[in-house]
């Protein structure tokens, strides 16, 4: 691998420390700005700063060129401080055409710079983008109070690239590596990172290899040699608790934490499920790691996906099914059979906007009342959900342990936002991890003349016992059973009492699970506002401008769903008002009004984007007045 | 290859295999006699009755596994086949069998039908078909024959029916055949083959819904009209059929025609089995005049296919072995660490 020597070393430009900044990757679908994104992400993992990011991108792979649907954006916040968001606005914006300056500009600071690709503001370009005719907003003035940058990245990248034996085409490809070497200059970074991605990704293309590395290195020479900006800049180290971290993106670590299960389990992992955004790369992570003995298996449709998993659990596999919302919709009845099995599964949803196809490449935390209620009958199931990329780890961990050890199917709730968004994390050691215990039931006790199938234990568990076990052959099925027995039975009673005794049995878990605790704030207070999933971060940063100012303000993440841990009630009580922020038209209030009679007022935003600090604040200021 | 297990312990009986549920098929019901000849047939398989996973969807047959001891899941309507998909994938070693019916296997669970059958997990499909729903209470299936008056075609039904054993071989099962529930002999028969088949066996067996659909096949399985509406295929041996066995299939270039052997033609001409022929076997599938037709060919039973293919559990199971071989096991802390880290001191 060839070290990076620049053609100037003389730092010309002084170098300014700065705390905290957002930078906007923004272009055209096809511009690689998540590839850029990621990699700018990556570097900056590595030299310590804390992080937190927002890939947003179109739903199409290639929506219309050039067009304001078609903007893929990456947004990247760093910081020496702790973060939680990836920031309500941008310091720095890359608009690689028109469109991506268009729709991005308002959350552009005042004062903020932009680099633009001065190739992608032709009049084709500026048409695209809606621009009246004749009107360029990079030469008009209308962006007087920004710090405006051009640079013809693709005339510059040609240019850096003629001696390559590569078509215009190919060569335009590496227009991205430009951009991201001028950063790595504007930020002063060691590009070594990129250098070790591109051979790893191109070592069998030396064409193409060459070409992004020629390009990176021109952008960053083109920094050192323009002189356009009076300073570079550098944030330094954050202020983590210590320890060794490596970055994560949500599904990355949700991967990993259904692995780790199955590790501290010993129980195989059999994947069933069905490509859909935004959760098929936890599909494509655990593909790749075979040698943990994980089986995978792309099914021919959703529902195939979740019996499939319900086939392996019952032959004593860890059953896993993964979706989105659409296929949640189909896995329903399934998910209803393997509830009335009383089987371990786990069911993971990456929320997406709904309804029906909705917006798929968008975040939306609008399923909770399905996992809550979407079955036929009297079906209740434990939810989990996870509130950072990097808590998909944990989140995954826990519902696997409920699941094996309650032998119920859980309902794991990730969404859009934490799945790609990446994160620093200080990731555990396997001595760190609790053990899960695991009880097969493997031979008649001497007491037992015959096998009892459902049968329960203290927590009203009934025993896991797997085809090939000798003495223990039993039938189960979808029809309503005979307390204990198993067998199929259409008495009054024996429903009522099964249907009573399904629901004690999740409730019970309740006993099982850690108490709630605050995030932060006071016990007793005027107001607690109370959070689940990937609003996390915009909560969390909220409160805390507010108690910086004195307020009375808690809050209280769930992970728990169903069942809610046990003393919520008494701390929902502790305060003069409750918020409940979601990103859906009000699905926690409904469940939390309904089961504590807590009148509690809703914060609902249902964009496709994440919350902002700045609107919680607001909000939440509004309650305190 | 054949999956025969040696058998351990003492032998078991077709008793072995009975359970105390009290059977609930109307009386007459052809099902009686498929449990019978399964339960029969088990204890030759000599597979230990623990390692035996029976595996149904909705409707009448489904409710199978009920009234067999073994492991046994009655699931939900046409998913047997996704669920036996997930099982097998992960314990190769079971010997997994999936009973269904035409509107389980072929209507609502169509989908994973073909799917399972072109990935070749090494399962038996007893497809119980009766041209009817009969749980429902008698509406006609996608394998009634058109026009079919029923409580929900009182007008005669508008759809053109499967073809079973077509649609499995255009979804390239390895093993084919076709039975009847009344004639035990040949039923056993047919499920010692499919459970020696090494890979996805599809068994059509005709069944009588006396209650909804009364002789729907009765032309094939009774004395009167049996011998000359059914021919029995049999490896290596010519086509022939008729109470005098005295009637052949003869095969002109890819087209079947049918001969009198008292007419000069002798049995050397005509159309010899083999159960290795792709293209012969789709001919085969096709035979499925209806028989009160002028001059329509007997309805084809015994085993049609039989083809070797990797099974989808074998090659899964190679694929971990192989990345195990060369990358070693997985190591949960290598993982979690990744490749690039940092310290916060
Ligand atoms: S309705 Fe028909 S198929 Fe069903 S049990 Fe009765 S006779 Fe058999």
């Amino acid at each position: 691998m060839p070290t990076f020597v620049p053609y100037f070393n003389i730092m010309s430009v002084p170098t300014q420390v700065v705390e905290d900044v957002v930078i906007k990757f923004a272009g055209d679908s096809g511009d690689g700005m998540q590839l850029t994104g990621s990699q700018f992400t990556n570097n900056t993992a590595l030299i310590g700063n804390d992080l937190s990011t927002f890939p947003d991108f179109p739903a199409e792979i290639r929506a219309p060129q050039g067009t304001l649907p078609g903007v893929s954006g990456y947004q990247l916040h760093f910081s020496s401080q702790r973060i939680f968001t990836p920031g309500d606005t941008c310091d720095v914006l890359v608009a690689m055409n028109a469109a991506a300056l268009k729709v991005n500009l308002k959350g552009l600071k005042q004062g903020g710079i932009i680099i633009a690709n001065t190739d992608g503001f032709d009049n084709k370009n500026l048409r695209l983008a809606n621009y009246p005719e004749g009107v360029n907003p990079l030469e008009d003035g209308s962006l007087q109070g920004y710090e405006l940058h051009k640079i013809d990245v693709t005339k510059l990248t040609r240019e850096a690239l003629k001696d390559i034996q590569l078509g215009t085409k190919e060569k335009d490809r590496a227009k991205n590596m430009f951009v991201l070497g001028f950063l790595y200059w504007l930020y002063n970074r060691d590009m070594t990172s990129t250098f070790s991605f591109l051979h790893d990704k191109f070592g069998k293309q030396p064409d193409i290899l060459d070409s992004n590395i020629k390009a990176l290195q021109a952008g960053y020479n083109y920094g050192d040699t323009v002189e356009a900006f009076a300073s570079r800049y550098k944030v330094s180290k954050a202020k983590l608790p210590a320890g060794k971290y490596r970055n994560i993106t949500g599904n990355t670590a949700l991967t990993y934490g259904l692995i780790a299960a199955s590790e501290m389990a010993n129980l195989p992992i059999f994947l069933g499920t069905y490509p859909i955004t935004p959760a098929s790369d936890i599909l494509h992570e655990l593909a790749r790691h075979k040698n943990f003995g994980i089986r995978t298996y792309q099914a021919e449709d959703e529902i195939a996906g979740i019996t499939a998993a319900i086939g392996a659990a019952y032959g004593g596999s860890l059953g896993i099914t993964t979706t989105s919302g659409p296929g949640m919709a189909l896995k329903t009845e399934a998910l209803g059979l393997a509830m009335m099995l009383e089987i371990p599964l786990l069911v993971v949803n990456i929320q997406r906007g709904g309804p029906s196809t909705g917006l798929p490449t968008k975040t939306e935390q609008s399923d909770l009342l399905q996992a809550y209620y979407g079955r036929n009958g009297e079906s209740p199931l434990p939810v989990i959900s996870a509130s950072s990329p990097s808590d998909c780890f944990f989140a995954a961990y826990e519902a696997v342990r409920i699941a094996v050890q309650h032998m119920t199917p859980v309902i794991l709730l990730s969404d859009g936002y934490i799945a790609n968004g990446a994160e620093p994390w200080l990731y555990p050691q396997t001595s760190d991890l609790k053990p899960i215990e695991v009880i097969f039931k493997k031979a008649l006790s001497e007491d037992e003349p015959k096998f009892m199938p459902y049968l329960r234990d203290e927590k009203l568990v009934r025993p896991w016992a797997v085809p090939g076990t000798p003495g223990l052959e039993h039938r189960i099925g979808g029809l309503e059973k005979e307390d204990i027995t198993g067998n199929v039975s259409y008495d009054p009673d024996n429903h009522e009492r099964m249907v009573k005794i399904r629901q004690a049995k999740v409730d019970m878990i309740a006993n099982y699970i850690p108490q709630q605790t605050l995030d932060s704030g006071p016990e007793k207070g005027d107001v607690l506002v109370l959070g689940w999933g990937s609003t996390y971060g915009a909560i969390k940063s909220a409160v805390a401008t507010l108690q910086s100012q004195g307020k009375s303000v808690a809050h209280a993440h769930l992970r728990h769903m169903r069942p809610f841990p046990s003393n919520l009630g008494d701390i929902l009580h502790n305060y003069k008002k409750v918020l409940i922020p979601e990103l859906n038209n009000g699905q926690l209030i409904k469940i939390i009004r309904d089961k504590y009679l807590v009148d509690a007022i809703g914060y609902n935003k249902i964009k496709g984007v994440p919350l902002t600090r700045s609107e919680l604040v607001s909000a939440i200021s509004e309650m305190l007045a | 290859m054949s999956d025969v297990a040696t058998p351990q312990g003492p032998a078991l009986t077709a008793k072995d295999f009975a359970t105390d549920q009290e059977v609930r098929w109307c009386p007459g019901c052809g099902d009686y006699s498929i449990l019978k000849q399964v339960q029969t047939i088990l204890p030759q398989t000599g597979i230990p009755r623990e390692d035996i996973v029976i595996i149904s969807g909705i409707g009448c047959s489904s409710r199978f596994p009920y009234y067999m001891n073994t492991y046994g899941m009655h699931s939900i309507h046409g998913r047997a086949t996704a669920i036996a998909s997930g099982l097998k994938a992960t314990r190769p070693e079971l010997s997994v069998w999936i009973v269904t019916g035409d509107g389980d296997a072929l209507s609502i669970g169509g989908n994973h039908t073909i799917h399972l059958l072109r990935r070749n997990f090494n399962v038996n499909i007893l497809l119980f078909n009766n041209q009817i729903y009969g749980l429902t209470k008698g509406q006609y299936s996608p394998t009634s024959e058109i026009n079919k008056v029923t409580k929900s075609t009182p007008m005669g039904s508008l759809d053109h029916p499967f073809n079973p054993l077509a649609l499995a071989m255009g979804a390239d099962a390895t093993f084919i055949a076709r039975s009847m529930d009344r004639d035990p002999k040949h039923l056993q028969q047919m499920l010692l083959r499919s459970h020696g088949h090494h890979g996805a066996s599809f068994l059509e067996i005709y069944q009588n819904c006396n209650i909804f659909n009364d002789g729907a096949f009765e032309i094939f399985t009774e004395k009167a009209t049996k011998p000359e509406e059914a021919i029995f295929l049999e490896q290596g041996k010519p086509l022939i059929y008729g109470a005098n066995k005295d009637k052949g299939v003869k095969l002109d270039g890819y087209k079947p025609t049918l001969v009198n052997l008292n007419d000069g033609h002798s049995a050397d001409d005509l159309w010899i089995h083999d159960e290795a022929d792709f293209f012969k076997a789709q001919i085969l599938t096709r035979m499925f005049d209806n028989p009160s037709a002028p001059g329509h060919f007997p309805r084809p039973f015994g085993v049609f296919y039989a083809a070797d293919r990797p099974t989808y559990e074998d090659e899964m199971q190679l694929q971990i072995e192989e990345i195990i071989a060369t990358k070693g096991k997985g190591k949960l802390d290598a993982l979690l660490e990744g490749k690039e880290t940092w310290v916060i001191e």
